[in-house]
């Protein structure tokens, strides 16, 4: 199983039944794939749609329905469209159970920086920071290191996304957690020690007597 | 509200002027009132859109002609050439949280002097801001955002002005709708008044300057 694939499905178990989800773009996005088919779950688009479907078939995509990237979906049974300050007050109002978001660094509190890299990568933050300040958990799904160097850092170096920490953190290696502000390693992945975990986590991680494997 | 043709209304415009345009990717774009903003060459516009589009899209059009001074906007990571034109210093670029961006619209057109926000506290954002606790809760204040010019796109206008959105091609024009002080619309349909039920329109009609014909 590839670091994309054990990264959403892991994600998909923390989902529950009447949760409204907003994903992110990468590997966020898969997450959509790993949900079971008997769970409810609204999935909303920010730019204006609650109930996002699949890509539709070949020459059934419509121009005013979109993803966030500006590309083809479709709406479910039951979907709903809003204009965007509706869509921002449910994100910002706490009425997004979830999100998933992309990283580029969490530090050992749980603050998440992955909108922009100063000089390099200016994109803006789109709806970032409205997430991670207003969504009920915020779950960061992400690489666990970027060319062998650690992305869960003593302190982030690049622009912070919010002051309010995230949730959890769900790597190909391991997801870890945040009690009393400090990063916990909570389970590991299919055949990762926990000796490997930690030697390719900067910040420190406080390890509880009993680690399970995370169930995939 | 008065119907006019897309020269006309776009003639009205200045250069230098502020525009406010509705759409998110390109989608829910008036594409025929930025085709004439570019035909006519309005330079030096001050652009309030959520985001840059795509190079030949939506407002990714204005980079194209170099047409922006300043851009208030929540992403242009998708359009290379609006990246450059702010990395060369070509264009103004103000970043703003998606959220803030609609709220500080919505606060211009509905009367407020801004909004207090949770999001930005304690990043980048909210540098230059001032920060009010509410029941000891931390927001920053962000200010009313306006234009003289608002640019629409709906799926419904009926002759009076009334307008219906498709999907999500509503985004940010409703608000938009409300935040300038004219207000110029194109519609895929012009339809007769009652074709939108009372309960389905979403801009009533007096909010409505300038309808541009179809054909």
């Amino acid at each position: 199983m590839d670091a994309q694939t054990i990264i959403a499905r892991r994600v998909a178990k923390e989902l529950r039944n009447g949760d409204l989800v907003n994903l992110g773009i990468g590997i966020p996005t898969l997450v959509a794939n790993y949900v079971p088919s008997d769970l409810k779950v609204f999935f909303q688009s920010e730019n204006g749609l609650i109930g996002t479907g699949p890509i539709p078939e070949q020459g059934m995509a419509h121009p005013t329905l979109t993803d966030a990237g500006g590309r083809p979906i479709s709406a479910l049974p039951g979907a709903s469209t809003f204009d965007s300050a509706m869509s921002f007050g449910l994100i910002r109002g706490g009425h997004v159970d979830v999100t998933v978001l992309g990283g580029l660094q969490i530090d050992a509190h749980g603050h998440l920086a992955n909108w922009m890299i100063p000089g390099k990568m200016v994109p803006g933050m789109g709806g970032a920071m409205d997430l991670v300040s207003g969504a009920k958990r915020v779950i960061v799904a992400m690489q666990h290191a970027a060319k062998g160097k650690s992305k869960i850092v003593a302190k982030c170096t690049l622009p912070l996304t919010s002051a309010r920490p995230v949730s959890l953190v769900v790597t190909d290696m391991a997801v870890i957690g945040f009690p009393d502000g400090k990063a916990t390693l909570l389970e590991t992945a299919p055949g990762v020690s926990i000796g490997e975990v930690m030697a390719v986590t900067e910040a420190e991680l406080t390890v509880p007597d009993s680690v399970p494997e995370m169930k995939i | 509200m008065k119907a006019v043709s897309v020269e006309e209304a776009v003639a009205m415009i200045p250069a230098g002027a502020s525009v406010m345009v509705g759409g998110f990717m390109g989608v829910g774009t008036p594409e025929r009132l930025l085709d004439e903003v570019v035909r006519q060459r309005k330079t030096g516009l001050s652009l309030i859109c959520n985001d840059a589009a795509t190079p030949g899209k939506g407002v990714g059009k204005l980079f194209d002609a170099a047409l922006v001074s300043r851009l208030t906007a929540t992403h242009i990571g998708l359009n290379p050439k609006a990246q450059q034109q702010m990395l060369a210093n070509q264009i103004a670029v103000d970043l703003v949280p998606q959220g803030t961006f609609v709220e500080r619209i919505r606060a211009g057109g509905c009367g407020l002097g801004g909004v207090l926000t949770p999001t930005g506290v304690g990043t980048l954002v909210a540098e230059g801001k001032r920060q009010i606790e509410v029941d000891g809760k931390p927001f920053l204040l962000e200010t009313a955002l306006r234009a003289q010019y608002a640019l629409v796109h709906a799926f419904l206008a009926d002759y009076l002005g009334n307008l219906a959105y498709a999907l999500t091609s509503r985004n940010f024009n409703p608000v938009m709708a409300m935040a300038a002080d004219t207000v110029i619309v194109t519609a895929d349909n012009i339809v007769p008044v009652g074709v939108i039920a009372p309960d389905h329109v979403v801009t009533p009609a007096p909010l409505v300057d300038f309808l541009i014909t179809n054909g």
